[in-house]
Parts: C-alpha cells; structure tokens; sequence
C-alpha cells in the first residue's frame, strides 16, 4: 500500500527544542484564538439590548385598586399580582402560626414597612407554573386549579403539591400610591 | 508565441482586464451626475472614531430640522447614552424620552392612548403610515433617515472601485448626502424644473421632491468657552453634522466593529506567522516544500 | 487507493470495541490521516479546506442568525435592523454571514479555475468534477434565496426578476411561477418558502460535499504536472503535512475575510438592500450580487427571454462535459503552451463579463455582452475540442518527484543543490 511507501523521515528528539517551542506556541495561539471565536456566538444568546431595555422597572399606579381587588401587571414577561388587602386579610395573615407552615416565612417578610396593606407576589404556582386564581382556596389566597395548591392572604402556601411560597419580585415604593417592580429601594 | 511561465501569464490577464475595465469607465462616466467631493470624517479610515460634539450638534440639527417630516424608527432614545455615539447622559435621555408622546395600550377599556416616552421606546415616526406621510409631502413619502448613509452611494469608476476596498472608503453615502445638501441652486438656463421639483446638483436626473432644509443660521449651536458657537451655523456645517449623526444611527456599533477588527487582524496575522513558519518545520522531515511543476528548459523538447 | 485501511490499530479496548461496530476512526485515518497527497501541491490546492470552513461558517453564523430572524413581510428588515443593532455581536453575526457568502464564492471561482487550468476534470475524476458543478449550483440557489431575506429593495426586486424567469418555460411557464411564489406575485407566502429552503440547501451541499470527497479518495489529488503518483516518494501523507498547509491557508484566508467584515463590510452589497421592500418603486439598476453578474450578462445578451434563460443555465451546464470536449491528452496546462493562452484569454472574457453584468443593458454594453457570450460557449465547443488534436505539448516528465527534484540518482528525496527543484519554496 502506498501509504506505508510514503517518504517520511522523522527525527527523534529527546528533549524539547524550538521547535517544540513553536508548536506549542502555535497551538496555544490556535486554542486562545478558537476560545475568542466561540465568545461571541455565546454572548449573542443572550438577551438583547431591546429584551433588556424592555425588561426595565415599570412603574405603577395603586391609586386606583380598590381594596379586596388583586390587579395584574407584567413585568419581563413574568404575570405578578398587586393585592390591595383588606383589614380582615392582613390580620389573618399575621395570625399564624409561622412554625407550623411549610415554607416559613412571617407575614412582615413578605411587605414592605408601613404598606402592609400591598402584597406583591408572582403569578404563578410554585409547583408547575399555572396560574392560581384569586380570593380562592381555604384561606381566601389564592388556589391553584391544575392540582390543587392553596396558598393564604400572604401568598404562603398551605397545603397542594407547592413546594414554597409565591415569590417576591423585586419592588420599591416612590410615593405611597405609586410602586417600582423591578427595581429595590435605593438607600 | 514564445512560451510564458503561469506567473507571467497571470500578471498579462490582470493588465488586459484593468486596461478593458478601464478603456470602458470614462464612456460610462461621462454625462452623468456629477461626483460628491470626498469629505475628511472622523470616522473613516481602520481607527475611525465618531466626534461625540459632533453627533450632538447632528441630533439637534435632526430634531429641529429634519424629524418634522423624516423618522428615525430603527434609533430608540436609549441609543443616545450608549457607548460609541453621541453619549449623552442617562437623565438628558429620559428627559428627551419624555418629552415625546408614545402610543401604547390597549388599555383595561380596549383603546390606544398616548403616553410619555420612556428611553426603551424608538423614535416615533412623524407620519402614521407612508399613505399618510406622501399626502402631506406632495406625493412623496420622505424616507425614514436611520440608515440613509447606507442606502445611498454614487459611481466611483475605474480604479476607484478596486482602490477602495484597500482605502476601507466604505463613506460614499455620506459624502453623497453632504454633497446633495449643500447643492440647492438655480437650473441651468436650458433646464425645466416640473412642478414641485427642486434642483440639486447632486441628485441623480437633478430634480428633488424635497426643497432645501438648510439655511444658514437656522440651528444655534452650544457655545465654547469664548460664547462662540462650536462650530460655524453654516448650510455645510449642519450638512456634515447631521450626516456624521446619521452615519451612527445606521452604524451605532462602527466603533466597537473598527476596534474589534484591528485586535483580529493583529491576531490573525500573528497565528498565521506561527503558523507559517510550523508548516515549514513540518515540511522540513520530507525535505521541504517543492511545489509546481517543471519548467520547460529541463524538458524542453526543441 | 479506495480501499479501507486494515493498517489502523486502535490502540485501547474502547477503541477497539467501538471500530470492529462502526469503523469510523479508521475510515479518518485512510482518509485524512495516512492519505497519499502528491507531494509538489501548490497553495491552489488549499482552496477544498477553505471551503469547506466557508461552508461550516456560514451554517453556524446562518443558525444564530435564523435565532433572530423572522420570515415574515411585514418584520423581516427590521428583524435585521434588530440583529444588527440589539443583539449581543449581532452586527458581526451578519456581515460575517453576508460576507462570508461573497468569501465563499471567491474561494470557489479559484477552485473551479484551478481544476480547468489542471485538467482536474478529466478521467478518472469525472463524476468527482460533476458533483462539484452539482455543489456550485446549489451554492447559487442557497445565495440567491438567502439574499432576498433581508427583504430590501433588491432582495425583492431580484427575487421578482429571476422568478420572472421561468414563465418563460413554454405553456406551463405562468403555472410554475405562481407555484415558486405561492401567489401572483413575490410576497410573504415567497418570503417564507425562501427562508426554509435556505436553512435546508445548505445541509444538502454537505451531503454532496461528502460524495465529493469520497470520490475525490479513489483516485486521489491531481497535481501540477498533471500525472499520477507513481511511487512513494511522489506523496506525503496527509496529515502532517497537507493539514497543516490547509490549517495556514484557512488562517490567511481568515484574514482575507475578516478584511471585509470589519472594515468594508457593505462593500460587496448594494446600497438600495438598505431601503425596504417596496413593489411600488423599481430600483435604478437592478444588479444580482457580484458572483452571479457573469451569468446575470449572459442571460442578458439574448434578447429573447428563453433564449437568456437557456444561455444562462448552458453556461454552468456545460461544465459537466468538459471531461468529453476536452481532447488533449495532457492533463496539465502547465505543459500545453497554446491552450494556456486560450484559457487566461477564458478568464479574462469570464471577468469582462462580470463587470458587463453590472452594467445597465444598453448601447454598446449589449454587443460585448453577445460578443463574450460566443466567445464563452466557443471556449467549450470549439477551443477544447480542437486544441486537443491540433496543439504540440511539452513532453511530460517522468514523475511528480523528477518534475519538482530534477532527475537525481538514487532519488533520496531530499534536495540535491543548485540545479534542483526550481519551483523550491525555501
């Protein structure tokens, strides 16, 4: 076969030369190079300027939610609930027992000082996504359909499959009838 | 014929093919639109940067000139506190913003309503649609201007379309635009401008839909230390100003595009050296490279 | 030279365990390892790597893009804008694309000129060169649809007169149009057919692309001199030292191309593919992109319109019987010294044409558009044909080592001195 005809002289070398030196120059050269090829295509999945200037804080205006009434925003795509609670709602939600819950967390944990009146949490259940309806459930929370998770006037949940409570999105308030989703309170 | 070697052959074919190209250019040029001057941009050439006082000035020219009848619908206002453009400041930006009216909804009762602007929002466009925006120009939609610098070019001609691809001249729309600008005058006496035409001496067939938008003093300018204006408040100024602002609204990534370039080009020519001289190691275990094929005097057959 | 090596051994268990089920380490070690290469290959040979980088760029670059583009009418040019301006390096994913459509085709107009200058047509490489003309027509069919994507100006006027085209088939013509737009005229339906058939053709050329470098193995490389291996001392193998010469022309082609993305990336474009779509205005000078003005001249030229259309795809068409007009018996031009001047006269009549194609079609433009339209098919018909029977060619040397080497005793390989191999690069 001709392959094993083919003129090749190699030589040994013992130790490593210049030329060894080249290759691994060389290759190196051909890894950094192939590593900033790459880094581009990764950083393009990202979210893009637009998703991300999209996804600013949006601004809200509580004036007009009535007291009982839960209002749906949007906030980078993610559905959250703005709950304007009754007296009756936040005193059955300080009333509880925070040991005995299975994602313990006291009610003043989940708002903000002095506006315990606005609960703010995300919209969907915490088990698979769906999303829970209002005023609902044992505890006149929130109750999910799909399999049955219940959660309480402070979006804790107490019994279904839902591991834990409906999270918090990040929010602040700017005047007292006016909330920031998306962005913390600044110092 | 005597026999030539392929490099000689090679070089003959190039020479007959630039001398035919250029033997048929002038017939083509001639009798045609004149050629733009070329302009000295900041931005041109493998370090271009843009002028940020600049890009500003060509905003303020934009917005008080220009965006009455031509939108910018690519620009959102968040692009003006961005790297690598005017960089205004995150507050004039959403200052601006909100100065414009947005229209947004449907709200909880099923209509549109307007709001302020917020910097994630795009320019509006001055018409609601091209119907709209030709009935209210004498028939002609004025043209959105975000990438106008790139939807516009001239006949550059023998050699020049083989020198500028060496030159990186990649700024034809912009001298293009300046030129038309500045080239409002009177017709020739032996031509006839149909109505609602203007004459410029840059536009291709010379007759322009759009009447000339620049007049001297028009835009005041910032003032410098002296309370002089930054730059002159002439028809060319605000020409080359605006069309540098317009040249990044269909660039914005020019800068970081340029920058990146020279790192690969610097790279590359790095890895190609170490490269080269690895190939030449290698080929020295077989003795080295020959290549080609024999010339004719060791086998020359008479 | 075809036949699978029983010479590779895998050295650990796994590896044996997994060659004796599907032996694809060894088929990459016949192929691309141990593989004979003639030894005297110049830089003209570098041209398959680079393009088969160009190929795997332009999937990977087209992929990311599609990530953001969307097909339709009313969105498509600002789902550009959007990549360019908002996505994280979207600016470069799309010239690198655009661009790299243009790199492709410079690469592979050097490889087809390569392959006519060398005779690397002629038998036994017949069905090798055919499946190259296959690659290249679908090369333009992927180019053509890609470049109505961006849906500016010229993506839909060009569209709108290539399509035009095919009713110029008799009878059936006017069907088959509105079949390819999927309405009366070119519109969204269009837009979005293009877009699928865009993303599929490229995977089909790497089908082919594979056939091509399979049929490629049985024979082997051409060369210079045009005559085969005769011994081992004629070739090297493969790897190390064709893979590292292809390696270094990739990178300098990188350079090339990167050339174009980052400093003159709208330089091989058209300014009015930056204005949107409109089927209420016609451009100036409706121009296909360089690689197709050659072909957009001769379609020209005939003034009837089907005419045009059966010049146009003659013109490609007539690349696959080379193999059968081509009477010489000498492979190489290197050795035929009145061809050679046929064949860059060929050139320079293929260049004269491309920039004919971007000219508008008018006055004297048209009659040397016809007249280097006979003189490309007379090339083929007459030139090759004739020159076979009727040139003297330069007799051939003994070996591919003689040619590069000089006649040396003994044959060591290695350079002898002063009188040896005068193409020796140093």
């Amino acid at each position: 076969m001709l392959e094993s005809q083919v003129a090749e002289t190699t030589t040994h070398v013992a130790e490593p030369t210049r030329r060894d030196f080249l290759y691994i120059a060389t290759g190196a050269a051909a890894v950094v190079g192939g590593a900033t090829l790459v880094w581009p295509f990764v950083q393009s999945l990202a979210p893009d300027a637009a998703t991300e200037a999209a996804g600013a804080p949006v601004e809200v205006d509580l004036s007009p939610i009535a007291e009982g009434q839960i209002v749906k925003v949007f906030w980078r795509g993610k559905l959250i609930f703005i709950r304007h609670r009754t007296p009756e709602e936040i005193k059955a939600a300080q009333d509880v027992n925070v040991g005995s819950l299975r994602d313990p967390q006291p009610d003043s944990a989940r708002v903000k000082e002095g506006h315990d009146q606005w609960l703010i949490v995300y919209g969907n259940c915490t088990h698979l996504g769906c999303v829970p309806l209002g005023q609902q459930g044992e505890y006149h929370g929130w109750f999910c359909p799909c399999h049955g998770s219940i959660f309480d006037t402070s979006g804790r949940v107490r019994g279904g499959p839902a591991p834990i409570n409906l999270p918090i999105p990040p929010y602040s308030f700017a005047s007292d009838t006016k909330i920031v989703i998306g962005q913390e309170a600044t110092a | 014929m005597r026999e030539l070697g392929k490099d000689k052959m090679m070089k003959r074919t190039l020479l007959i093919a630039a001398a035919v190209l250029g033997f048929a250019a002038p017939a083509y040029a001639a009798g045609e639109t004149p050629v733009p001057p070329q302009q000295k941009w900041s931005f041109a050439g493998p370090f271009g940067t843009f002028d940020r006082a600049q890009l500003q000035r060509g905003f303020k020219v934009y917005r008080e000139v220009c965006s009455s009848c031509h939108g910018l619908t690519y620009v959102a206002f968040r692009n003006l506190s961005e790297e690598g453009g005017p960089e205004f400041s995150e507050a004039q930006v959403k200052a601006l913003a909100a100065e414009y009216q947005i229209t947004d909804g449907p709200n909880e009762a099923g209509d549109m309503f307007q709001r302020p602007g917020r910097p994630a929002d795009r320019f509006p466009a001055p018409f609601p649609n091209d119907n709209a925006a030709a009935a209210a120009n004498g028939g002609k939609a004025p043209p959105d201007l975000s990438l106008m610098p790139k939807a516009r070019t001239y006949e550059r001609g023998f050699p020049w379309f083989i020198l500028d691809v060496f030159r990186q001249y990649s700024e034809n729309g912009a001298d293009y635009m300046v030129a038309l600008l500045n080239g409002y005058e009177e017709p020739p006496a032996d031509f006839q401008v149909p109505e609602g035409g203007h004459y410029n001496h840059y536009y291709p067939g010379h007759v322009i839909a759009m009447p000339q938008p620049l007049s001297d003093g028009q835009v005041e300018y910032p003032k410098n230390e002296a309370g002089q204006p930054q730059a002159p408040e002439t028809v060319d100024q605000y020409a080359k100003d605006v069309t540098a602002f317009l040249t990044w609204t269909a660039e914005p990534h020019l800068e970081a595009r340029k920058r990146l370039g020279f790192q690969v080009m610097l790279f590359l020519l790095v890895l190609s050296g170490l490269l080269y001289f690895t190939k030449k190691k290698v080929w020295a275990r077989v003795g080295g490279e020959v290549e080609g094929h024999a010339t004719p005097p060791m086998t020359h057959n008479p | 030279m075809s036949e699978h090596s029983t010479t590779y051994v895998p050295k650990s268990a796994f590896g044996k365990w997994f060659e004796s089920r599907l032996p694809i380490a060894g088929l990459i070690h016949s192929s691309f390892i141990a593989f004979p290469v003639p030894r005297n290959l110049t830089y003209f040979w570098t041209f398959g790597a680079i393009l088969a980088f160009m190929l795997v760029s332009q999937i990977v670059t087209g992929v990311f893009l599609a990530m953001y583009y969307t097909p339709n009418a009313a969105m498509a040019f600002q789902s550009v804008e959007h990549i360019m301006r908002d996505v994280n390096y979207g600016w470069l994913l799309r010239y690198l694309h655009a661009n790299g459509a243009s790199m492709f085709f410079v690469a592979v107009y050097v490889h087809i000129f390569r392959n006519f200058y060398y005779g690397s047509y002629k038998a036994p490489r017949e069905v090798l060169y055919i499946l190259g003309v296959i690659i290249f027509l679908l090369m333009m069919a992927t180019a053509f649809m890609g470049y109505v994507l961006p849906w500016g100006q010229m993506s839909f006027w060009g569209a709108t007169v290539i399509t035009n085209l095919f009713s110029a088939i008799p009878g059936v013509g006017e069907t088959i149009v509105h079949y390819l737009w999927g309405g009366y005229s070119v519109g969204n339906p269009t837009l979005n057919r293009f877009f699928s058939l865009h993303y599929l053709l490229p995977f089909m050329i790497v089908g082919v692309v594979i056939l091509h470098i399979w049929a490629l193995h049985v024979p082997g490389q051409n060369n210079p001199t045009g005559i085969p291996i005769k011994s081992g001392k004629d070739a090297v193998p493969f790897t190390p030292y064709a893979t590292i010469k292809d390696i270094f022309a990739v990178v300098v082609f990188m350079l090339f191309f990167a050339w174009w993305v980052f400093y003159v990336p709208n330089y091989l474009g058209h300014a009015d593919n930056y204005i949107p779509a409109n089927p209420a205005v016609t451009p100036a000078h409706i121009v296909p992109e360089w690689y197709f003005l050659p072909f957009y001249a001769i379609l020209r030229a005939i003034p009837d319109k089907l005419g045009g259309v059966i010049a146009m795809i003659s013109a490609i068409l007539i690349w696959c019987l080379m193999p059968w007009l081509d009477t010489s018996k000498v492979r190489s031009t290197a050795y035929r010294p009145l061809y050679k001047q046929f064949f860059w006269l060929f050139v320079v009549v293929c260049v004269v044409l491309g920039w004919l194609g971007s000219r508008p079609a008018e006055g004297w433009y048209v009659i040397a558009s016809q007249i280097c339209t006979v003189y490309y098919f007379a090339h083929f018909l007459i030139v090759l044909p004739v020159l076979g029977f009727v040139e003297r060619p330069l007799p051939l040397p003994n070996s591919i080592l003689e040619s590069v080497m000089g006649v040396q005793k003994g044959g060591a390989g290695m350079p002898a001195g002063a009188n040896a191999a005068p193409h020796s690069k140093g």
